[in-house]
């Protein structure tokens, strides 16, 4: 079923394609910050502290899917016995923690204009400082072992341990009394409390964000693989 | 105009901030992993070079290690 997605067969596909990725992202960004820093509105409340959503809330967005991805990686690693889920996982991992970063500091310049601080241990912002030690220590264990079996086992452990904070991440807002709102956007709703002129900079700066995120992982999975195909040479 | 946009209503410090750390957190990634990546297939370039021509032949013979020789060779 994966033999088509054998690192061999794919690395002609996954060497050439960060150029064009890099390319359509630079675009794609360039749109994107024109609307959220100009085009845009600003918030009747908020005014323009509100466009401090545009890099917020796609960052944390991708922090919590790529996650996921990892802990589904993680599973598939286990169920299939494939290693090349580990090694997509640990190429996924970098990003997504760049992102929760980003997602945790902006979160905190947001918070001083809007909520009068720049930190505060509410159930959101405390899960998603969880989330980034999750990340760290994913990152941790594959520079720390070196054995194969064992690292692929350890940063799965971390990764599926990890994913129970994902739905506490996303539920925080409605199970506790937090400083942030409860969700704006819905996906499996139709009812969005976000006007479309805020919601067009958010999606085009999440796409942006996507194309990050996928072009790190292309550069870091053809690292990944050149380390292997080193250690290869030194078989032969 | 320019001056609102800078001021950005007195949120300005705050809002220019925050692109700022993502933009420079982007690049930085990206430098980095470059870099990583680059480290790598001179590495593999050097390593190939060192081979003996039969060695050689038979790493050439997998898709894969043209490849990286391919692209190594464009840096």
């Amino acid at each position: 079923m994966f033999k088509s997605f054998e690192p061999n067969k794919i690395f002609a596909i996954t060497s050439k394609a960060p150029k064009y990725v890099l390319f359509l992202f630079i675009i794609v960004l360039t749109i994107g910050l024109t609307e959220a820093l100009i085009l845009s509105p600003e918030d009747y409340k908020q005014s323009d502290a509100v466009r401090i959503m545009y890099v917020h809330v796609p960052a944390a967005w991708i922090s919590l899917g790529i996650f996921s991805s990892l802990a589904l990686l993680s599973v598939g690693s286990f169920v299939f016995k494939n290693k090349n889920f580990a090694l997509i996982a640990k190429s996924l991992a970098p990003s997504g923690f760049i992102f929760n970063i980003i997602a945790l500091v902006t979160g905190s310049i947001w918070g001083k204009p809007t909520w009068g601080t720049w930190w505060a241990w509410d159930a959101r912002i405390t899960s998603m400082l969880i989330l980034a030690l999750f990340y760290g220590m994913y990152l941790l264990a594959w520079r720390i072992y070196e054995n194969k079996e064992q690292v692929i086992k350890v940063t799965s452990f971390i990764a599926i341990l990890g994913v129970i904070n994902i739905p506490i991440i996303k539920f925080s807002v409605d199970w506790w009394n937090t400083l942030h709102q409860p969700a704006s956007i819905k996906i499996l709703s139709t009812n969005t409390a976000i006007h479309s002129s805020m919601l067009v900079p958010l999606g085009i700066m999440t796409a942006a964000f996507v194309l990050f995120s996928l072009l790190i992982f292309l550069m870091k999975y053809n690292t990944e693989l050149i380390k292997l195909k080193n250690k290869g040479l030194d078989r032969l | 105009m320019i001056n609102e946009i800078i001021s950005m209503n007195g949120y300005g410090t705050y809002v220019w901030s925050a692109f700022s750390f993502t933009l420079i957190s982007f690049t930085t990634l990206y430098f980095v992993t470059k870099l990583q990546l680059l480290k790598e297939q001179k590495r593999f370039a050097s390593k190939f070079g060192s081979l003996s021509v039969e060695k050689a032949k038979a790493a050439r013979s997998q898709i894969i290690n043209r490849e990286i020789l391919s692209n190594t060779s464009n840096i």
